[in-house]
């Protein structure tokens, strides 16, 4: 069934520790899916891009013997391909063995970045962005925070997801949220089944865009970056994908400024929302709210075909 | 027993069929004392009170406290700190004073017969569901599939609830202060359902029985539901309800709409009302 949670603070700046709070939401909602955990978190625009990509699954380590050469060549190739495109990465970080983060220095074409990167084989790009970083693994949310350090990871706004595999495989691949290539800054977490997935997939491909794993939810990342693309605004583009996606769903979205949220027309899927003066938080169970708050709040869900997106 | 009137239902041999099977007859025979108490109901007293602070509880240890202040014959009990969890005050099957100090989750005070319950807070979705008897009342707002299957009892919210409230219902009344969403009394077969706001799509869809009153718009009718007609004994019902729980029609009872089933079932609509009970 997978849980979805996002908190968008309106006025608390960067200093809020988002990564804490996604954490304690993102605990709370193990129960409805603890195959992956996923975040995808705004922090500080430094002026840099952040490019999170893995060059292997976490299972890979354990079924190949050749693997850690393979990784080290895959990393070796990325390093060349960016620098002959002209990207400076001003920081390395590697939080596993096959989870990076490179902050770079780089005002060029980013699509053409993402594909050549993602042409090395077993490499994929999780997000860039100027603020966004993605980050998903297996396992639940406190094993992942644990991970890559997210505690204390502070910032604006965040989407998260526990996933419950239902139709496609238990790796980082399909593991939720989706960055909506080639956008910088747009990432999409979903709960529900989406039917007419490979229709929409195809064409959408036909146009040019890439899928990188076979996951139904990764079609709304993609479908929202064709809207924006064509120059509809986030509150839009969520408006025209109501009646594109068949099926059930929850999903929420967010980009370098807003948080939205969307329901189908048969207000399926769950989703609470509290609606704060200073914060917004909304997750499939008032449970995981409660754990940002010790006193009672006021919470209700969203209808059928609700659309509704906060800045901050 | 009633006597049953001989029509087609009886030559198709419904009523045989029902009679001869484990009805509620048998079960629930008034000469057979032992068939009117369940087992695991308490004989409480509603003059003893007892607090349970649930902070640091799962809800099987709440669910099992509650038992225990019950089986001790404690007829109040206060529930605070549930923060929000699921599958609450469940299976209760006897009189008993409940009160919940904040917000329930999924599946709050499900499968229960007899208990007055109230909520301070919000309840997430299918609370009460397959209630039986008893009062159910939340101060907040209420998720989707709000009182799925009841038979019996007043379910209230006072703010708002989700999608599908009232599905499958088979007796009891629903209250709603504020606004529902799509699906409303979705295959409802009998009871009531009373709207004081809005009601969202496809309200009463395939529904074959049971009444359903709406205060402000509706959004659209479901199939088979159709517009019924108000009369004086409908307001009286009304007024007197919504006052037992302190609630107003924004517009006046007067000015509530109320809705009914369209529908003909060929089997169903054949049966006198006593005998709808044994189908059901």
């Amino acid at each position: 069934m997978c849980g979805i949670a996002g908190i968008i603070h309106k006025q608390a700046g960067k200093g809020a520790n988002i990564g804490e709070q996604m954490t304690s939401m993102l605990q709370a909602l193990k129960h409805r899916g603890p195959d992956s955990t996923g975040y995808a978190m705004y922090g500080e625009d430094n002026g840099n891009q952040i490019m999170r990509f893995k060059v292997a699954e976490a299972a890979d380590l354990e079924g190949s013997y050749d693997i850690h050469a393979a990784i080290e060549e895959r990393l070796a190739l990325i390093d060349s391909r960016l620098a002959e495109l002209g990207v400076k990465v001003v920081k390395k970080e590697s939080p596993t063995e096959y989870a990076h983060r490179y902050e770079i220095d780089f005002s060029g074409d980013m699509k053409k970045v993402a594909d050549f990167v993602e042409d090395i084989e077993g490499v994929e790009i999780l997000s860039i962005g100027n603020s966004l970083e993605l980050i998903k693994d297996l396992g639940d949310a406190a094993i992942v925070s644990g991970q890559y350090g997210l505690d204390g990871f502070n910032g604006t706004h965040g989407i998260g997801h526990t996933r419950m595999a239902t139709e496609s495989d238990v790796d980082i691949r399909s593991a939720h949220p989706y960055w909506a290539y080639p956008f910088s800054d747009v990432a999409v977490v979903h709960n529900g089944q989406l039917t007419n997935y490979w229709t929409n997939r195809r064409a959408l491909e036909r146009k040019g865009h890439r899928f990188s794993s076979n996951c139904d939810s990764e079609l709304i990342a993609v479908y929202i970056a064709d809207r924006m693309n064509q120059g509809d605004d986030l509150e839009t583009a969520m408006k025209n994908s109501v009646e594109y996606l068949d099926g059930v769903f929850t999903y929420l979205v967010a980009t370098k400024d807003e948080l939205g949220m969307a329901k189908d027309v048969m207000a399926a899927k769950p989703m609470v929302v509290y609606e704060g003066d200073d914060m917004i938080a909304l997750a499939s169970e008032e449970v995981a709210i409660r754990k940002l708050f010790d006193h009672r709040i006021e919470t209700f869900d969203p209808y059928h075909g609700e659309v509704r997106v906060w800045q901050h | 027993m009633a006597t049953l009137k001989e029509d087609k239902s009886h030559e198709m041999g419904l009523h045989e069929e029902q009679l001869k099977g484990r009805t509620q007859q048998r079960f629930f025979s008034v000469d057979e004392n032992e068939n009117l108490t369940y087992f695991h109901s308490f004989d409480v007293d509603t003059s003893k009170s007892g607090t349970i602070d649930a902070l640091e509880m799962t809800p099987r240890e709440i669910n099992g406290e509650i038992r225990a202040l019950m089986e001790k014959g404690i007829g109040n009990i206060t529930v605070d700190n549930p923060m929000s969890r699921h599958g609450v005050g469940v299976g209760i099957l006897n009189r008993l004073n409940l009160t919940f100090s904040d917000s329930l989750g999924y599946f709050g005070c499900g499968l229960i017969d007899g208990p007055n319950v109230h909520i301070k807070g919000r309840v997430g979705w299918s609370c009460a569901e397959n209630m039986m008897a008893g009062t159910v009342v939340i101060d907040g707002n209420a998720g989707s599939t709000f009182g799925a299957a009841i038979r019996g009892g007043d379910l209230v919210c006072k703010g708002s609830v989700g999608a599908r409230t009232g599905i499958d219902q088979k007796g009891g009344t629903i209250i709603v202060g504020g606004k529902t969403g799509a699906f409303s009394g979705f295959m409802m077969q009998r009871g009531r359902m009373i709207i004081c706001g809005d009601a969202g799509m496809n309200l009463g869809d395939s529904m074959y029985d049971g009444t359903i009153y709406v205060g402000g718009e509706v959004e659209e009718l479901g199939v088979d539901c159709v517009p019924g007609e108000m009369t004086e004994l409908d307001v009286r019902y009304l007024t007197s309800k919504l006052d037992l729980y302190g609630m107003k029609a924004p517009k006046g009872v007067e000015k509530m709409q109320k809705y009914v089933s369209g529908k003909q079932l060929w089997n169903y609509d054949n049966l006198e009302p006593s005998e709808k009970k044994l189908v059901l």
